[in-house]
């Protein structure tokens, strides 16, 4: 099929009040994506780790700056939201939870569960009830 | 029974998402991160400080080897069926849409199999 012309399309984001629903769920696309640049970091950091300590020396330089954790930090925020819209769809896909103030009150839970459950792991893994 | 003409599913038109079997697979994959993304999500913050030596300890470590290699061997999958539908919702022209499929394919496998090999090296002590 060739490249269509371009014709006028009726208005969408300029009309729409944004929405627990509609914001989620381009949320959680995007959070995806996100996660594939971290997979893909992840992927770079142990191919370094096997190649020895002299590679690995920018994996550690790395996560050592403030814009490096500041990354880990908007990855695993974008994890666990994932992690917990994804649960949320996948009740969906076994039927559960289509009644309208059942979307809503399951997409807040996953709005306040994701930063807290990031803040939780940060918390543990910088030492937990030692820190 | 399919509504479709047959010169239309000669052509390829109506819906190029997911097929009912990726469909069930990003299911599937999903189900299996629960638990896998929990385990690597609680690590990936800890593993972000270590230096070289710790980092290959705690990959070389049976246990977390083999859980790092079946998130990985998830999570790529998922994530490849992730970004395919990403590309197929939004890159009209079919020539492009066919060339970037493509590309994610190669990305994943290319991933897959540089981080399954790291992985192992490192298992192996031979890193």
């Amino acid at each position: 099929m060739p490249d269509r012309p371009a014709r006028p399309l009726s208005p969408h984001l300029s009309i729409y009040r944004p929405q627990i629903t509609s914001v989620l769920s381009i949320l959680h696309r995007l959070a995806g994506l996100a996660l594939l640049a971290g997979a893909a970091a992840l992927v770079w950091a142990l191919a370094a780790a096997a190649a020895g300590p002299g590679p690995f020396a920018a994996v550690e330089a790395f996560f050592a700056a403030w814009w490096g954790r500041g990354l880990l930090l908007a990855f695993t925020l974008a994890f666990f939201f994932h992690l917990l819209n994804g649960v949320r769809h996948l009740f969906w896909d076994a039927g559960f939870g289509f009644e309208l103030p059942a979307v809503r009150a399951s997409g807040w839970t996953v709005a306040l569960l994701t930063p807290a459950l990031t803040a939780l792991s940060w918390w543990l893994a910088l030492g937990g009830p030692g820190a | 029974m399919s509504a479709r003409t047959p010169l239309a599913r000669a052509r390829g038109l109506g819906s190029a998402h997911e097929g009912a079997g990726h469909w069930w697979l990003q299911r599937l994959t999903a189900a299996a991160l629960v638990p896998l993304g929990v385990w690597f999500a609680a690590g990936c913050v800890r593993l972000a400080g270590l230096g070289h030596g710790e980092f290959t300890a705690l990959v070389a470590d049976p246990l977390n080897a083999v859980l790092l290699l079946l998130f990985l061997g998830a999570g790529l999958y998922h994530g490849w069926l992730g970004a395919r539908v990403v590309v197929e919702d939004y890159v009209a022209s079919p020539g492009r849409r066919v060339a970037l499929l493509a590309l994610l394919a190669g990305a994943g496998w290319l991933a897959a199999a540089v981080a399954g090999l790291a992985v192992l090296r490192i298992a192996l002590g031979a890193a």
